[in-house]
């Protein structure tokens, strides 16, 4: 029985560590883990690094989004040498809500939806060169994306 | 999950405008059901696209892209006939691709 038993807690734990071992789709891009576990705007630009003002970022947003749940987001960047567009919703519980490595050969744009916690500036933040650029725009919310 | 993508692929001149609507519940971790238990975070961690053997898109997604994720993105130098392909793993181990014919 104590056998079968510590057999069987081997097996768990075999199990539990494999389980553990994170699935990985993207080799050569690192996810930015510390800026999308960040809880405050200010933590994810202290991980990912400052960034200055640039109105070379078009950010298509709704100036009222009537569902915060699906709030339609596109970045256009004319900043040469983009390669990464990252979007931020600046109250959102994490604001960090994507980032998209733009490989040569596509267009500095990305078009998706986000969830938004309330009104407030969503920014679109891309890099180029190793420098950071943003631009952000505000977006009102009558209904939160958080639900329930 | 094979379907689970779907992906449109038009080309304007040479530039391909890729447009993927994947299914998948986007669970925060921060609501709660009817019960009050938390519903557990479920949610799409990483994407990536390819075309032919190479690169066109990478991203990273936290839980705050909406639920069905929509996504939409331009390939340079694309021609008619090229495939594309959309493939996503999510927090819980679980994948799903499409693929699509630039037209």
């Amino acid at each position: 029985m104590k056998r079968s038993r510590r057999s069987f807690l081997k097996l768990a734990g075999t199990a539990v560590a494999l389980s553990m071992v994170p699935l990985k789709l993207l080799a050569d891009f690192v996810r930015p883990k510390e800026a999308m576990a960040a809880t405050d705007f200010d933590g994810v630009f202290a991980s990912l690094g400052n960034a200055q003002d640039s109105d070379k970022i078009m950010l298509e947003t709704p100036d009222i989004a009537e569902n915060g749940a699906v709030v339609p987001v596109a970045v256009t960047s004319s900043i040469a040498g983009t390669s990464k567009i990252y979007i931020v919703v600046e109250k959102n519980p994490n604001p960090l809500a994507a980032a998209f490595m733009i490989p040569e050969g596509s267009e500095a744009f990305v078009q998706t939806r986000v969830k938004v916690a309330q009104t407030c500036p969503i920014y679109a933040v891309v890099e180029a060169g190793g420098k950071l650029y943003k631009t952000g725009r505000e977006t009102k919310v009558t209904l939160g994306g958080c639900g329930g | 999950m094979a379907g689970s993508i779907r992906i449109r692929a038009t080309l304007t001149g040479d530039v391909a405008e890729v447009k993927a609507l994947m299914r998948h519940p986007m669970e925060t971790g921060q609501r709660k059901d009817s019960a009050g238990n938390k519903i557990p975070a479920h949610f799409i961690t990483e994407v990536k696209a390819t075309s032919g053997d190479k690169t066109v898109l990478q991203a990273h997604w936290g839980a705050a892209v909406s639920q069905n994720p929509f996504l939409s993105f331009r390939i340079k130098g694309a021609k008619a006939g090229d495939t594309v392909k959309v493939q996503w793993l999510d927090n819980k181990g679980q994948t799903g691709a499409g693929e699509a014919t630039v037209k």
